[in-house]
């Protein structure tokens, strides 16, 4: 999937993925794709309660070796 | 559609309970909630610019992890605060958890208001120019101005 930002969240725990989500979605414009890394687990659930409470898209949430990617459709 | 709103009283000083408020703040603050944290009684100690006063404690604590038993009489002796403190922030750095001075830190990045309570800092006679400078001060009626149109409102 093409995407416009990324960052990775590796290593990072409860609440810092969510917290950086946020501020890379605010340097990006409406309808642009970031990318996140994450290693916490707790953040599959985090990312998507995140995506429901601030209108922005989860387009997508894998698991590739350990680590979780999402793709997040800012709003 | 207006914005939510939440307010939370930081009434703790200890490391374990500072990070309810910070948490729940930045977290709340990027899911675009307006917040205020009203800091009184220990809790004034998290807003000093050194928080390295920020400690905890394994006594009357009975509930904290340790790596091994450790009796009461131990825990009492001299320096054991500091050991546990300094174990406590070594483990959350190992798991990824930011300091309290980076969550702190991003609450106020993201707009988070920090009031302090007016009659606490005079009760204690702590010294305004130790805290860091992004504070308001007053007292409950202010904090019940903006408390009673909040959405959540908790008490740490």
């Amino acid at each position: 999937m093409n995407f416009d930002k990324e960052f990775d969240a590796s290593g990072l725990n409860c609440p810092l993925p969510i917290l950086k989500t946020k501020k890379a979605l605010n340097d990006m414009t409406s309808g642009q794709v970031l990318r996140v890394i994450a290693t916490d687990c707790g953040a599959v659930k985090d990312m998507q309660a995140f995506a429901d409470q601030t209108g922005n898209t989860l387009l997508s949430n894998t698991e590739e070796g350990g680590k979780y990617v999402f793709f997040m459709k800012k709003k | 559609m207006t914005t939510k709103k939440m307010a939370i009283i930081a009434t703790k000083g200890t490391l374990d309970m500072a990070y309810p408020p910070f948490i729940l703040a930045s977290t709340a603050a990027a899911l675009g909630y307006e917040v205020q944290i009203f800091f009184t009684f220990y809790g004034l100690q998290l807003l000093r610019k050194d928080l390295s006063n920020v400690m905890i404690s394994p006594l009357a604590n009975p509930a904290m992890p340790m790596p091994i038993p450790m009796p009461v009489m131990v825990q009492m002796l001299p320096g054991m605060e500091s050991m546990a403190t300094m174990m406590m922030k070594q483990k959350l750095k190992k798991h990824g958890v930011a300091s309290l001075e980076e969550l702190r830190d991003l609450c106020l990045e993201a707009d988070v208001k920090f009031v302090a309570c007016q009659m606490t800092v005079d009760l204690f006679e702590f010294d305004k120019s130790e805290f860091i400078k992004d504070v308001e001060y007053a007292g409950a009626a202010a904090f019940f101005g903006f408390a009673g149109d909040t959405d959540i409102c908790l008490f740490v």
